[in-house]
């Protein structure tokens, strides 16, 4: 019958004065550290992804808009732009640009969606081949490891794009021909992991089909290199990087701005934009857990408060039995951190059970991929937060627990 | 044995109380008398060192209690002396088992269950040996608050008022259990009371 084993039992003698302290303060407890791993895992996501891209050039319209479509895949694409406009970035003498990467966007196949792209892209991401090879031909598609898994897609395997980015039955280009699965990327964590990899001018080709113009010939070819193709033709959007992060190449993006239909967008910036924004959200939140964490203390407190008043008679007869001063002091201490920990511990389990779901939703909306059972350094300060708390709310009890006189109890009244 | 000298106990503004010496052998039964306010329980929480005397000195055994330090005498308490309050107070949260343990365990002593065990036997308690307090009666409590009282062996053992609840019947069967509990621990049992019908069942007496 040790200390521990006694301020658990004098705890669960009186379960529903707990379980409402406990409840608060693994409420409060689980949201900072949901909002800890949420704010993590997103600026992870999102930095991963950044693959030392330095400008985005697409279509007038939002440019946080640009990069989420273009680089993040959420949101729809800000609309097209024409081979002529972009033919002088695809120039590969181009003075700043190392290398730049077409996008065609806006099909899917059941809510992944398809990028008609080139080869360069896959180096940026660091994504390698895993089984089969990467697409030449139109129509050959090279698919992420993440929708391989989901969907069970394997080398070989036919399927039919939908047009969109939902899935739905009706949208599908049933005219056109069907994409081809000629190869599987390793898991890279990266968005690569949830796209459908193939060229620029399969998207063309089903869209032509669309159109009734079918000549029932093979389409199955290796593609032109875009600078050759038809002016007229369109794609989503085109990723660069610089030679440098020069005063020209900075130039660059106010000259496209202000000098063509098209809009330029620094993906760093942007970012930087959508996490001030959500951090406005985050700190209100924040405060709000923390306000619940405080009350959750004063509910422990009371809670220990009003349990001397009932344990008195106990306490001092303790003292009687032999317990000094110090050992009720730590029996009361003992029983606010074992509520602490406890409310840690559930605490824990419901943010990583909450990101769980979070994880599951973003699936499902994004295709992006969050760990539930990621556990983080912050978590561990928190626990010595929460057994701050707990030792600060026991504290005053256990001292007028100490306090105790023996005399004065067991006989007034007698 | 249990012996005091010279006691005085000054409350806080009120007049100083002097209390007549005792001196009790061990394995001897005594009764102290008193009426209301006489400050029976004042010596005997003298005696138990539940309070500290203004002079004079109390001695349990070999030991002078009241030069104890605090956390001795709280020690020295617990394995030496067993107090029987007039009501029974448990910690609540623990079973009748548990209890007795968590006295011996408080007292500094090994915490021993067969012992505990076959006390509450003795007692007639050892189906109730996973109660919890509650669920006891009032006669029944009594009982675990005398095998508590004895668990450690003390050399003394203080009832205050044991029987100021009971009935003719009841009284003479705890005033009976006291005795045959304290002459089989061999300990020194005095038994602070304005219970008139006790006095026929006591040699020594002391009046206050």
């Amino acid at each position: 019958m040790n200390l521990l084993k006694l301020s658990w039992k004098n705890l669960t003698n009186k379960p529903l004065s707990m379980a409402l302290s406990l409840v608060l303060f693994a409420l409060g407890i689980g949201l900072i550290s949901l909002l800890m791993l949420l704010e993590k895992q997103l600026q992870e996501n999102f930095e991963k992804n950044l693959a030392g891209i330095d400008l985005v050039v697409g279509a007038k319209g939002s440019p946080l808009q640009l990069i989420l479509n273009s680089m993040y895949h959420i949101d729809a694409p800000t609309g097209n732009i024409s081979i002529k406009e972009i033919k002088p970035f695809l120039n590969p003498k181009h003075p700043l640009i190392q290398e730049a990467v077409p996008m065609a966007m806006g099909d899917s196949y059941r809510g992944y969606r398809i990028v008609g792209t080139d080869q360069n892209i896959l180096s940026w991401y660091d994504a390698k081949i895993a089984e089969g090879k990467v697409w030449e031909k139109n129509f050959e598609v090279t698919i992420g490891a993440g929708i391989a898994e989901d969907l069970g897609l394997k080398l070989g395997d036919q399927f039919r794009s939908s047009h969109g980015f939902v899935e739905d039955e009706n949208l599908e280009h049933a005219d056109a021909d069907a994409f081809k699965v000629v190869g599987i990327l390793e898991p890279s964590g990266s968005v690569m992991d949830q796209l459908i990899l193939t060229t620029v001018q399969s998207f063309w080709l089903v869209h032509e089909h669309e159109e009734g113009d079918h000549a029932g010939h093979n389409h199955a070819v290796v593609p032109k290199p875009l600078i050759e193709e038809d002016e007229t033709k369109e794609i989503t959007s085109i990723l660069i990087k610089f030679k440098g992060r020069n005063y020209q190449a900075l130039n660059m993006q106010r000259s496209i701005n202000e000098n063509t239909d098209m809009q330029a967008a620094t993906p760093a910036i942007e970012i930087n934009r959508l996490f001030s924004l959500m951090n406005t959200g985050e700190q209100a939140l924040r405060i709000l857990a923390i306000v619940i964490t405080f009350v959750s203390g004063l509910s422990i407190f009371i809670s220990l408060f009003s349990s001397l008043k009932d344990r008195k008679y106990e306490l001092a007869l303790m003292r009687t039995m032999g317990a000094g001063p110090s050992k009720l002091f730590f029996l009361i201490i003992l029983e606010g951190l074992l509520l602490a920990i406890m409310g840690y511990v559930i605490g824990i389990i419901l943010s990583h059970g909450g990101m769980n779901f979070v994880a599951g939703a973003m699936k499902d909306a994004y295709r992006y991929s969050f760990s539930a059972w990621e556990f983080l350094r912050q978590e561990w300060y928190l626990l010595f937060g929460a057994l701050a708390i707990g030792f600060l709310a026991a504290i005053l009890p256990a001292w007028q627990a100490s306090r105790t006189d023996i005399a004065e109890t067991l006989t007034e009244g007698a | 044995m249990l012996k005091s000298e010279g006691l005085t106990y000054q409350y806080n503004s009120g007049p100083s109380l002097t209390f007549p010496d005792i001196s009790c052998e061990r394995g001897e039964h005594w009764l102290l008398l008193g009426q209301s306010g006489s400050g029976k329980t004042t010596l005997l929480n003298l005696l138990a060192g539940l309070r500290t005397p203004k002079s004079g000195k109390v001695q349990v055994g070999d030991t002078v209690v009241n030069k104890l330090s605090a956390s001795k005498l709280d020690q020295f308490r617990g394995q030496h002396i067993g107090i029987i309050f007039q009501q029974s107070h448990f910690v609540r949260a623990l079973t009748v088992e548990e209890n007795l343990a968590l006295a011996q365990k408080l007292a500094g002593m090994k915490v021993d269950y067969q012992k505990v065990e076959s006390l509450l036997e003795r007692l007639n308690l050892g189906h109730k040996l996973k109660s919890k307090t509650r669920d006891l009666s009032v006669g029944e409590q009594q009982r675990v608050a005398i095998a508590r009282a004895l668990v450690n062996e003390p050399i003394v053992i203080l009832a205050d008022e044991p029987t100021s609840a009971l009935d003719d019947v009841n009284t003479a069967h705890v005033i009976q259990l006291l005795k045959e509990q304290a002459s089989a621990a061999d300990a020194t049992l005095m038994i602070v009371t304005h219970d008139n019908r006790l006095k026929v069942q006591f040699e020594k007496q002391i009046q206050l």
